[in-house]
């Protein structure tokens, strides 16, 4: 039976909208056609709101909130686009790129990257902080896989798609504020990882150039963030497989116990 | 007691130097040097990343010759993977460099040094440009842009784009050819043949009016090293070191380009951050290293070459070889060797238009990391280009060095320059002309120091005299 969702109408941008109970801004501004920018946000994930990309200003609040986590409510009324939300995000890009080796020209991802693409929308034409320029090891010990923290934003999609999705666990986040990093097997070298499936979702996901298939030359690597959605959808939907009473295994049908 | 003469920037070269003549107590030129006044430190932040993403990270060295920086670095890529690129892909790299030296030395010729050699090297400063150039001689500039224009088209569609091109990649090429970027090279090949050939003319129509600047600019006795193969023709992608004296006989045959290191040497130098490379065996334990002097680059090329392997070029050769009586000694000859070349690639070109080969959809092997050193080595336009690579298990590079053509030259291009001094600064006054011909020496050598190109003209120059006690005794400035 359908699933029955309580409406609740919203404004965002002067466009009155039906959103669901239980809904973020985020959905619901992408139900509609409206676009707001996101990085951290992946559909088929938890929410995280780590990077306050997609800060909307909502009547009656004085501080911008992230449309990711912030569920809708009813008569709530959302500006995405003024120019201290724009203002904020080009600051948050910049941010972010001074913390850690964003060279996009040398960059694998290039073409391909997230990061990238807002930066452009944002107009971001010169980052006005210090670059850090901080000292990150490459890690290319994994046989199929490369993570370089140099291009990473901390985002998280690969902490949560590896745990919520794949169910292994390889990532994880150490440390904090601005030394805040990711490692794989508590801070094992990812070749040496026992619960990597070898599966590559985290690199499906990454929404920069931080982690790419092996042999990657510059501008080669391809992301695949939808992937997520898919799979999710389809387990719910049993796509794949006819749901069945009592679960049994292809290779118990076929007479082997293993 | 000594004056200096500074003559600083240099001018429509790539990138930024200065130079320094010193007089001896009778005002006579005693000595000069060149020097290169930037540092970048490539080599210094290659380190730590992966091998694969080192032919895009390198190219940007350079924007005029990034092709030659992908091929090298490629070349040690395959290197280091243990493979062998499927024969499109070396074929596609082969034509990729080929598009490279026209587009390359197009610039050189047409752009940075027709003005002076059209125009005179006394023209009016003002005028004495590319900009100049298309006002006196329409003709050829537009040919010239045309020409490097068919250059850059080759390196777009073989590598996607005409500067800092992703697509030559460790294993080979990263996307083969289309029929109709095949089919557009092919369409303009005859022109650039066209117009190598008239641009060959006319130097040799002028070239009569340079016999003192043949004789000064670069005119002596040196080695000569490069690529060549084992049928004696011009080589500029695979293929062996060798190295010749200045009467053409064999001085080291059939190098393997990774043991490099046993035979040159790299000498730093206190007042340039261009290092001097030179031939070890012709420097004694505390000798000089300007006794191991090699001259790299299109002369050396030319002079290690029995021939040019296409019908036109060879003609052009033996011409070459008549005017000079074999071994091109001077570097003036490097103008005269870049057409010959300029018109041997595009002969190459024509003739692979037809080989099935450039379409073949195989263009790339792929591996792993097999080996934790490996050297790649290619022509780039200005001379021979060494990258030289060691990884670790992982391929995340630990140790990078790579020589560079310029930096081959540089002995020369001093020696160059103290020669030039010598035939034209006599006294206190240094004539504008006389400024002007110690660069055009410096530009014979098409030295590319970075990735700017002054390619305006007249830049401003400073010229300092400084007296034995190091103050200055007069300045003179050129805006």
């Amino acid at each position: 039976m359908p699933e029955v969702r309580r409406s609740i109408a919203i404004t965002i941008d002067d466009t009155e909208i039906d959103a669901y109970e239980g809904e973020s801004i985020l959905q619901a501004a992408r139900r509609f056609g409206i676009k707001i920018p996101s990085m951290c946000y992946l559909e088929g994930l938890s929410v995280w709101g780590a990077c306050r990309i997609c800060v909307v200003e909502v009547a009656g609040q004085h501080q911008p909130r992230p449309a990711c986590a912030t569920l809708v409510v009813e008569d709530m009324e959302v500006r995405t686009n003024t120019a201290r939300l724009q203002s904020h995000r080009r600051t948050i890009l910049e941010l972010l790129f001074a913390e850690g080796n964003h060279v996009c020209a040398v960059c694998v991802s290039n073409g391909n990257c997230e990061l990238q693409d807002r930066a452009v929308e944002a107009g971001m034409d010169h980052v006005r902080f210090d670059y850090r320029n901080p000292l990150r090891p490459v890690d290319a010990t994994h046989p199929k896989y490369v993570f370089d923290p140099n291009r990473c934003i901390v985002c998280t999609r690969c902490v949560r798609v590896c745990d919520e999705i794949e169910g292994a666990h390889v990532w994880d986040v150490a440390s904090r504020g601005h030394q805040a990093h990711l490692v794989t097997e508590l801070g094992q070298p990812w070749g040496r990882s026992s619960s990597c499936t070898w599966c590559g979702k985290c690199v499906a996901s990454c929404p920069t150039g931080a982690l790419f298939y092996q042999g990657s030359a510059v501008g080669e690597s391809v992301h695949a963030p939808d992937l997520v959605a898919r799979l999710v959808a389809a387990r719910r939907d049993h796509e794949w497989f006819p749901p069945v009473e009592s679960p049994t295994s292809p290779n118990e049908q076929n007479g082997d116990d293993r | 007691m000594h004056d200096l003469v500074t003559i600083d920037p240099v001018t429509r070269i790539e990138g930024h130097a200065k130079i320094t003549i010193r007089l001896d107590e009778d005002g006579k030129v005693d000595d000069a040097r060149f020097h290169v006044t930037e540092f970048r430190g490539f080599e210094e932040f290659c380190r730590g990343r992966p091998v694969f993403e080192m032919p895009s990270l390198t190219a940007r060295t350079c924007g005029i010759c990034p092709v030659s920086h992908l091929l090298a670095s490629a070349k040690a890529g395959d290197a280091i993977m243990g493979v062998q690129p499927p024969p499109a892909g070396v074929a596609l790299r082969t034509l990729a460099n080929l598009g490279q030296i026209i587009q390359s030395h197009a610039l050189s010729f047409f752009h940075l040094s027709a003005p002076d050699l059209l125009l005179g090297m006394a023209a009016d400063p003002s005028i004495r440009n590319v900009f100049g150039l298309m006002a006196a001689e329409p003709d050829i500039a537009r040919r010239g842009i045309r020409l490097r224009s068919f250059g850059q088209s080759i390196i777009e569609a073989i590598a996607g784009r005409k500067v800092h091109a992703p697509g030559i990649v460790p294993g080979g090429i990263a996307h083969p050819m289309t029929v109709e970027t095949r089919d557009d090279i092919a369409a303009r090949v005859a022109e650039a043949k066209e117009t190598s050939v008239v641009a060959l003319e006319l130097y040799l129509s002028i070239a009569d009016r340079f016999a003192r600047e043949i004789d000064a600019f670069g005119s002596f006795p040196s080695l000569f090293l490069g690529l060549a193969n084992d049928e004696g023709t011009w080589e500029h992608h695979d293929g062996h070191l060798k190295v010749i004296d200045a009467t053409g006989a064999i001085v080291a045959d059939r190098i393997d380009p990774a043991e490099y290191r046993d035979f040159l040497g790299e000498a730093t130098n206190s007042d340039s951050y261009l290092k001097s490379p030179y031939w070890k065996a012709r420097v004694a334990a505390d000798g000089p290293v300007a006794d191991g002097i090699y001259r790299v680059g299109p002369l050396a090329r030319l002079n290690l070459a029995e021939t040019m392997g296409t019908p036109l070029a060879d003609e052009a050769l033996t011409v070459l070889r008549d005017r000079v009586g074999g071994m091109a000694t001077s570097s003036f000859h490097y103008h005269h060797a870049r057409l010959i070349e300029i018109l041997a690639c595009t002969e190459r070109i024509e003739s692979m238009m037809s080989d099935p080969l450039l379409m073949d959809s195989r263009v790339r092997a792929v591996a792993g990391i097999n080996r934790s050193r490996a050297v790649g080595v290619s022509e780039a336009p200005r001379g021979t280009l060494f990258h030289d690579y060691e990884v670790d298990d992982d391929g995340v590079l630990t140790d990078v060095n790579m020589i560079i053509a310029t930096g081959q030259n540089n002995l020369g291009m001093n020696a160059t320059v103290t020669q030039i001094a010598r035939e034209w600064v006599t006294g206190p006054v240094i004539e504008e002309s006389t400024l002007n011909r110690i660069e055009a020496g410096i530009r014979a050598y098409d030295p590319c120091l970075s990735c700017s190109t002054h390619a305006l003209g007249a830049m401003p120059m400073v010229v300092t005299m400084i007296d034995a006690g190091g103050q200055p005794i007069c300045s003179v400035t050129r805006d």
